[in-house]
């Protein structure tokens, strides 16, 4: 099928891969995002602390997925990666190169493009679908007619009819169409990494497994790597290759998925798994969940961030901050917690 | 791949343009049509008074004074000076209109700016222009007027140019509440990631989601400025009597109210016709505007 064949890609496009396949393409360290709030003129300027201190890698070619409840910061590290949130400290390195150094904000929204949960709010309601997705590569200099065959050629390839679809407007599209359409005006820079915030969380559940196999499909054609971002656990497993857990701004666990799923080291992770509603009537989830709100990440608390609400915290968890360690000597499973590791003063952790 | 179930409307041939589209949905809407229709003979007419065979708007006659509408020779009667009513009335239209609408334009063009600038950017840009349009909501619009011309002194240009001034901070205060809305809009944010500048995005993205309710609102404010206008005239600081205008014929009649009631509210009358007539269309045009209809 004509479809599967890779387009050209129009010379402004794209970020050529400079470090190799065993280079990760995505290396992020120490990533800070504090957004300022504003008090009164006589109280004291506050700080909301939406990331602090988020570091991870994601290898070429794999799924990253992250997990986390409302207000993690999840969404907030994914619009660190192209530049719609200010970085306060930390760096970004794309494929070897070093946003600010030697990567432009410019050159990096061309190797990473984010998809939006909300389809409708991220499609400009008074432009057809071709011209929202013909946008990115006309501001980057492609002609009209280049970016145009382009828009058709991802219309195709994200299963929209271009005959059908490519005069309609966002209203004339169902959520799954929408949402194909907003794939595809991501796609049209030519990225390599594509950031999906919450990007199936709205769709019906028929029309979220069409679009995750999609996501499938286009992974493998244009080789891409994903950072996909959820709060629904099933869908994350079945993505995802590594799983990164966040609480209140910060990595509490990261592990190759069905590690993470079958042995979780960190309470809360144990805790938001343990809310994931069984398939089996007759083995309901019997543990009781997390109970209350995360705490302001305005004034988050001292130690472990997650001290307040976990059922094993002691007074070291209130003292001093744990650091992500290896989980039972697994180099690719991480986690933060005094129980897991030695001699933190911690009942259940072993002596040093 | 799965295939995709088709649940929107059947597509058409949609090669026209966006304007194309706006006239063929208000092609549809009867009142604007009709009231679109009203205000092109009444700018027409004005434009061209002249040239109708119209009586001589400023000669005026002892023994015609207030006569009734319907009177031989002179159809809506004949003011407290004796002129032609009719003449008057069209001749009117031209500083009228022109006093209602060109301020409004002037406002809306600049005010536009200013709210889509503060809109957008936020921020200290958006403190500055926005609390420097606060002062002017101090002043109540008909007081801030008279100060202005004032000032300036009497004057067609000067009106102008005070009414200007007077509703540039409401168009620019509505023009920056949508923007901001728009801006916080995801497909904002996605035409940033796509590394469009600031003026791209506003032009392409931003601009058609906010001039619709800007517009109306614009065009709510043609019968105000009108109102204004002849505020300004009868102060004498606008339009100086012998010249037709709407508000000044209104207010120089109003001494007549009791004698011929209905020739001296024919000035009202046009004023609130072309008002309704302005705020119908603008509705219709909002509506042929939006895209989903």
């Amino acid at each position: 099928m004509s479809v599967n064949e890779a387009p050209p890609t129009p010379a402004p496009l794209g970020l050529p891969d400079v470090g190799g396949p065993r280079q990760p393409l995505l290396d992020a360290a120490g990533l800070t995002c504090h957004f300022p709030v504003r008090g009164g003129p006589f109280t004291a300027r506050r700080v909301v602390r939406a990331v602090d201190g988020v570091s991870f890698s994601v290898g070429k070619g794999e799924v990253l997925g992250v997990v986390g409840e409302s207000g993690c910061g999840k969404s907030t590290t994914a619009r660190l990666m192209v530049g719609l949130a200010p970085l306060t400290a930390g760096k970004i390195v794309f494929d070897g190169r070093q946003l600010g150094e030697d990567l432009t904000l410019t050159a990096l929204r061309l190797g990473a493009q984010m998809v939006f949960q909300d389809s409708y709010a991220s499609l400009n309601p008074r432009l057809t679908i071709e011209d929202s997705i013909a946008f990115g590569p006309r501001v980057r200099g492609v002609s009209p007619a280049d970016a145009r065959a382009l828009a058709h050629d991802l219309l195709k390839r994200i299963g929209l009819d271009p005959a059908r679809f490519a005069g309609r407007y966002p209203h004339e599209l169902s959520g799954g169409q929408r949402q194909r359409a907003n794939i595809g005006r991501a796609l049209a820079m030519k990225p390599r990494l594509l950031i999906l915030d919450e990007a199936v969380s709205a769709l019906d559940k028929s029309v979220e497994a069409q679009v995750l196999n999609l996501l499938a499909d286009l992974k493998a054609d244009h080789d891409l790597t994903y950072l996909f971002i959820s709060h629904d656990l099933t869908v994350v497993r079945y993505i995802a290759d590594r799983v990164m857990v966040m609480y209140l701004g910060e990595v509490v666990e990261i592990g190759p998925a069905e590690t993470l799923y079958r042995n979780r080291a960190h309470p809360y992770t144990d805790a938001l798994f343990a809310a994931m509603p069984s398939m089996d009537p007759d083995n309901r989830t019997q543990t009781p969940p997390l109970t209350g709100d995360p705490p302001n990440p305005i004034d988050p608390p001292a130690g472990c961030r997650f001290h307040t609400r976990c059922a094993f915290a002691e007074s070291v968890c209130g003292a001093r901050e744990p650091a992500l360690a290896a989980v039972a000597g697994d180099a690719a499973h991480l986690a933060a917690c005094h129980m897991l590791e030695p001699g933190s003063g911690h009942s259940k952790a072993r002596a040093a | 791949m799965a295939a995709v179930t088709d649940f929107a409307v059947p597509s058409e041939a949609r090669a026209r343009g966006y304007w194309a589209g706006v006239w063929r949905r208000l092609r549809r809407d009867p009142a604007a049509l009709v009231c679109a229709g009203v205000l092109l003979a009444l700018a027409l007419g004005a434009i061209f008074a002249p040239w109708l065979g119209l009586a001589d708007p400023y000669q005026g006659s002892m023994i015609r004074r207030l006569k009734p509408i319907g009177t031989p020779g002179h159809l809506l009667g004949a003011d407290e000076l004796g002129r032609d009513m009719l003449a008057r009335l069209i001749y009117g239209g031209r500083l009228t209109l022109f006093l209602g609408i060109a301020p409004v334009v002037c406002a809306f063009v600049i005010g536009t700016t200013l709210g889509l600038v503060a809109g957008y950017l936020g921020g200290v840009v958006n403190a500055v222009i926005m609390r420097t349009t606060d002062v002017f909501f101090a002043f109540p619009s008909v007081l801030l007027a008279i100060a202005i011309s004032g000032a300036l002194g009497a004057g067609i240009v000067n009106s102008l140019v005070s009414l200007t001034i007077v509703f540039i901070p409401p168009i620019a205060r509505v023009a920056e509440s949508v923007t901001a809305s728009v801006r916080a809009l995801d497909y904002v944010d996605a035409a940033r990631a796509s590394g469009a500048s600031g003026f791209t995005i506003v032009r392409v993205h931003v601009l058609g989601n906010v001039l619709g309710p800007i517009f109306v609102y614009a065009t709510s404010l043609t019968s105000v400025a009108m109102i204004l206008a002849a505020g300004l005239s009868f102060l004498g600081l606008g339009v100086r009597p012998p010249e037709p205008e709407w508000g000044l014929m209104l207010n120089t009649l109003r001494t007549a109210i009791y004698v011929n009631p209905w020739v001296a509210a024919l000035p009202g009358a046009m004023i609130f016709l072309t008002s309704l007539c302005l705020n119908i269309l603008s509705d219709g045009l909002r509506s042929a505007m939006n895209v989903r209809q």
